[in-house]
């Protein structure tokens, strides 16, 4: 766990988060789980599938503020997000998808994003009209032009095939460097976090904690198999330990 | 559709028409022709207009009263669980009061003037515009309303872009269902309290036991009312629905 850093973008304290179910009582999802980024850090939270990260990224975000502990975001507080699913208004076109949430978005800011995406030739189209790697990217677009200071990604590559998230994922890294954006990527694939994060939380099944914390060196950059799999290696023990 | 089907149905209809009234007598139902020439005389007059206008006014303005706090209350209730608590017995009240009994009431605490004549109509219109648009609120995506409130999205923006094109189909219907509902309770406002109008006039035929008179009232109404169907409901709903990937 790292102590709460004095510049941090996001300073993050949960203690506990349950759900009221159906039946009556209540589920305990999510745990202990504090850490802080620092500006531009990309960070990726790691855990099982239905270990509550969804839960944790909605919190973070606002939208569940039925939670135990704290949350403190950055000054001005512009939290762009892409979810699971795109989220995109079917009965708009790609752009004024894009334009309804980033008003303030010049031409030239949505020409050059739209370009980084491969989406130029879809401006017009509605989201109907697209295949879901294409959707995702209007997402990410449409996060990327609103220019947040903390960006929070939930399964952005999920069940796309493998060469397209390989794409997706060197378009997101471009992204980045271009504009540096403190970020969170939530992820039930190591690969992706260690593809992607400066550091990587890893989670427990649920009620979920963070059993480890794995710093990672020149993330974005080409790796080679051995290399991943001392990294993997590392996480896999961290993981035992916790 | 098949246009020559549709045409050759309404030529059916005609025909019908034309064997009933040999076999009833032209008393009780004149024949097509001598209709259409009752039409061709009231137009010349200038009646036909002038009755045809004043009802399509009356039309028109209680139906826009009644969609507007239609949509509203609707809205409201199927967003907000203590309004609907609150507003249901009403709603209940509203929907089961004949449609008579209001618009005498109307008359006569309001006396027999244009506003009560609009108040009654509108109020049978509206218990049914906002149990429609309610099942529309009911039936929001809250997946997209998170996101216009993480995008912070203005309250217009969201109004305009997110949450009345989930609403249109059932604006739609309620549109369909309200004009032809609403044209029906104007005649019979117009019938029991207004100089004018074609309800008025279909009042004054009765009394005279002209029946060409009433089917050439009625008929050219029902014409007007397919006219507004076909070139102002259809194509703001083909407009609306744009977005929607359309079988090839």
């Amino acid at each position: 766990m790292s102590p709460a850093g004095e510049s941090g973008q996001l300073e993050l304290h949960i203690r506990h988060k349950s759900y009221r179910v159906a039946s009556g009582g209540r589920l305990h999802v999510l745990g202990e789980i504090s850490f802080s980024l620092a500006n531009g850090e990309v960070a990726a939270v790691v855990g099982p599938s239905g270990c509550g990260k969804t839960t944790l990224l909605r919190i973070i975000v606002g939208l569940d503020r039925d939670f135990d502990g704290s949350v403190l975001l950055p000054a001005h507080g512009r939290l762009g997000i892409v979810f699971q699913e795109p989220r995109l208004l079917p009965w708009r076109t790609v752009e004024e998808n894009v334009r309804l949430a980033a008003p303030q978005a010049g031409e030239a800011t949505l020409s050059t994003l739209f370009a980084t995406l491969g989406l130029s030739a879809h401006r017009r189209h509605y989201p109907g009209e697209l295949s879901l790697g294409l959707a995702r990217r209007v997402a990410l677009a449409r996060a990327f032009a609103f220019e947040p200071e903390l960006l929070a990604l939930d399964e952005p590559f999920v069940s796309l095939d493998a060469a397209l998230v390989e794409r997706l994922r060197a378009e997101l890294i471009e992204l980045i460097s271009r504009r540096p954006t403190t970020t969170l990527l939530v992820t039930h694939s190591i690969e992706e976090a260690i593809g992607l994060a400066d550091r990587v939380f890893l989670l427990s099944p649920s009620p979920a904690r963070v059993i480890a914390e794995v710093p990672i060196e020149r993330p974005r950059s080409p790796r080679s198999a051995a290399e991943l799999a001392v990294i993997r290696d590392k996480l896999r023990v961290a993981a035992v330990s916790g | 559709m098949n246009p020559a089907l549709r045409l050759g149905s309404v030529a059916l209809l005609v025909a019908a028409w034309l064997v009933g009234s040999h076999l009833v007598g032209s008393r009780l139902l004149p024949a097509p022709q001598t209709v259409a020439l009752a039409i061709i005389n009231e137009a010349r007059s200038g009646a036909l207009a002038f009755n045809l206008g004043v009802t399509l006014l009356r039309v028109a303005a209680s139906f826009t009263i009644a969609m507007a706090f239609g949509t509203v209350i609707g809205l409201a209730m199927g967003r907000m669980p203590v309004i609907d608590r609150l507003a249901d017995p009403w709603l209940v009240v509203l929907l089961n009061l004949p449609a008579l009994v209001i618009i005498v009431l109307a008359y006569v605490w309001a006396g027999l003037t244009e506003s009560a004549a609009l108040i009654a109509v509108a109020l049978n219109k509206l218990p049914i515009a906002i149990v429609t648009v309610r099942e529309g609120a009911r039936a929001l995506d809250p997946s997209l309303d998170e996101m216009a409130t993480v995008f912070r999205m203005s309250g217009w923006t969201r109004l305009r872009h997110v949450t009345m094109p989930q609403l249109a189909p059932y604006l739609a219907a309620a549109t369909r269902s309200g004009l032809s509902l609403v044209w029906k309770i104007v005649l019979i406002v117009e019938l029991l309290g207004r100089p004018n109008g074609v309800g008025f006039e279909i009042g004054v035929a009765f009394q005279l036991f002209d029946v060409t008179r009433i089917l050439a009232y009625a008929l050219t109404f029902v014409v007007v009312m397919l006219a507004i169907e076909t070139f102002l409901v259809q194509p703001f709903e083909r407009h609306v629905s744009r977005w929607r990937i359309r079988p090839a």
